[in-house]
């Protein structure tokens, strides 16, 4: 009896708290005369979620005719309605959200986080593009990819970087994808969406610098195509990777290449492989020799790039907010400024300790230092293997695009006199 | 030497599908793991009023605008105070209607007489640009019925929401899609005596 006596007082004190933290109840509920109804708590629509998976019907269905111009219809003019489409569906129309460059983050914190569940709709836009990919090569990038269609449709003058500028800007993301899928891990920021240069031309409607970075990269893609697809985006590594190994793949000569080598210097991402009869082949002995040497070095890359990263961890927290706030909170005490950023104001005003934010600080440094490394090791597999696939060389008696970086953009149909032939 | 070209090219054909499987593998394996997690309709970004500070970073941050962070009233919590708190600068003179005497910026709170002493207090959610001086000055001095909601309908659910970043209370976070809407009358559904005004 007492002890029930107890819980109820202890109840009745809790239940008083909870009036009193969730309402600033000052003012009693008015008793009305006049027969007043209360209106009814008008919360804001709900969102429509069938658009959603319209997304990824049209997904699929833009992807099947983009294989299809591309591998069998081979129609340049087809893939530029294709991207025009995909431009204005996915750009303008659902305002580039959810996109497949931007759902690797969603897959890798719904990996490595157990408090978030990963939309289908991301899953989906995640796999199904790299599927096709592994089928059909990169049409995701020739005209569903609303971030290719823009810089497509504006690349007007390509300009050809030269090679060693090339080789260093497409190690660029590689970096990216390592750095977005550390900081989507460890729940802190989601980069890619951040830090995505068109989202904010096809919102017409976004902060300052984005609409500026948005721009420039535009005006350099007239000149050098495509620059975000192939010195930023992170999903074109994986594509990169999967189109490699596809079974089918556009091809520049509809028959049988006669080594014309028109076609030489059409691709202006510099993807076409000239045949063996135009290059001048390195000694055998050599390059064996060369291979064995790079191969020895992918291990001790992998594991040195590790180390670096490790020793960069604490760094790359500096990304998360309560870190942030915790060194200026630190720098207060011990220089005396005062903070007076938003974070920090707030974080007065909410009445949590230094300790916990201290601690909280060391807890998301700590995480940093275990996962670093392995966004170091990937990099420097990588960065190795790349070096070991520059001694290898297969011997070729035609031009075809390299399957990788092949955006089956279609540019090379019109100058393979076998096409031109067969169509007039 | 015909022969070594063949056992070279095998040799190729060899390391193109062993290569095949080892990145088809973790394809296949990806749903497999995820589909536990796999949510059908998935999550939206949302305000808790409970948390939030009022501190004005919804109004510019959005990627949306106006903002698509929007005032919204809890009638139930509402004391229909003639003085109020949410409508009325602090120091107005005179309690009326006038331009000058109002709180609200862009002039989205509407006042209706109920009776002697009471005021209704209506948002115009086509004017509310989110800067949240109305539901600051409801909590100072009122009960606090009027708070900021994300309304699912403008907000573009980005997948790295630009206000949430900003927040420096943390009050926004990813709800489920059944839930998008963080009602405040929630913490006083049970009818209970309330505290008059010490």
């Amino acid at each position: 009896m007492k002890r029930k006596l107890l819980t109820y007082t202890i109840f009745l004190i809790l239940l008083n708290l909870h009036s009193f933290i969730y309402a600033q109840d000052r003012f009693p509920r008015p008793e009305f005369e006049s027969g007043y109804k209360y209106p009814e708590h008008q919360m804001p629509l709900d969102r429509s979620y069938i658009w959603e998976y319209f997304d990824v019907v049209v997904l699929v269905a833009a992807l099947s005719i983009t294989t299809w111009l591309a591998l069998k219809k081979r129609s340049r003019q087809g893939l530029i309605w294709m991207s025009v489409f995909s431009l204005v569906w996915f750009g303008f129309v659902r305002e580039g959200c959810i996109c497949s460059v931007g759902s690797v983050q969603n897959v890798a914190l719904a990996l490595f986080n157990n408090g978030y569940a990963i939309p289908l709709t991301a899953l989906l836009f995640f796999i199904i593009p790299l599927l096709f990919a592994l089928f059909f090569g990169r049409v995701f990038c020739a005209g569903v990819c609303p971030l290719g269609a823009i810089q497509e449709l504006t690349g007007f003058k390509p300009v050809k970087l030269p090679k060693a500028v090339e080789s260093v800007m497409i190690a660029i993301p590689f970096v990216y994808l390592a750095l977005a899928i550390l900081f989507a891990a460890l729940e802190s920021q989601f980069i890619i969406c951040r830090y995505d240069p068109f989202v904010g031309i096809f919102r017409l409607d976004a902060p300052y610098t984005m609409i500026v970075f948005g721009a420039l990269l535009l005006l350099a893609g007239v000149f050098i195509n495509r620059p975000y697809c192939r010195y930023l985006c992170p999903y074109g590594v994986l594509l990169n990777l999967f189109s490699r190994f596809a079974g089918k793949h556009l091809t520049i000569t509809p028959a049988e290449c006669i080594n014309c080598r028109l076609c030489e210097d059409v691709c202006p991402y510099d993807a076409i492989i000239p045949s063996d009869t135009a290059l001048n082949r390195e000694e055998p002995e050599r390059s064996r020799k060369r291979f064995l040497g790079y191969l020895l070095l992918v291990p001790l890359l992998t594991v040195a790039v590790a180390l670096i990263f490790q020793n960069l961890g604490p760094s790359f927290s500096k990304i998360t907010q309560e870190v942030r706030l915790a060194q200026e909170i630190r720098t207060e005490k011990e220089t005396g400024v005062e903070a007076v950023s938003k974070d920090a104001v707030a974080f007065k005003e909410a009445g949590k300790t230094e300790d916990e934010l201290f601690a909280e600080e060391m807890r998301i440094i700590k995480r940093y230092r275990k996962a670093s490394p392995w966004a170091g090791a990937f990099l420097g597999l990588s960065l190795g293997i790349g070096l070991v696939s520059l001694t290898i060389r297969a011997k070729r008696t035609e031009y075809k695009p390299h399957q990788g970086k092949c955006y089956s953009c279609g540019r090379c149909f019109k100058y393979c006199p076998v096409e031109v032939n067969k169509t007039s | 030497m015909k022969e070594g070209i063949n056992k070279y090219q095998s040799r190729r054909d060899f390391v193109r599908r062993a290569g095949k499987v080892l990145i088809v593998a973790p394809l296949i394996a990806l749903p497999a793991a995820l589909y536990k997690k796999t949510n059908a309709s998935g999550y939206v970004w949302q305000i808790d009023p409970f948390k939030c500070t009022q501190c004005g970073q919804c109004k510019t941050n959005c990627v949306r605008t106006p903002s698509a962070v929007k005032c919204v009233h809890a009638f139930v919590l509402c004391g229909y105070c003639d003085l109020c708190g949410g409508y009325l600068r602090q120091g107005t003179k005179t309690i009326s209607t006038g331009a000058e005497n109002q709180l609200c910026p862009t002039g989205s709170i509407t006042r209706k007489f109920v009776e002697e002493p009471y005021f209704e207090y209506t948002i115009n959610e086509d004017l509310c640009d989110a800067c949240g001086k109305c539901v600051k000055g409801c909590l100072d001095f009122g009960n606090g019925s009027l708070y900021l909601q994300i309304n699912q309908d403008l907000c573009a659910n980005c997948n790295d929401c630009s206000i949430a970043r900003k927040c420096p209370s943390d009050a926004i976070s990813r709800v489920p899609t059944g839930e998008q809407y963080i009602p405040k009358e929630r913490g006083t559904l049970n009818p209970k005596p309330l505290n008059p005004e010490s």
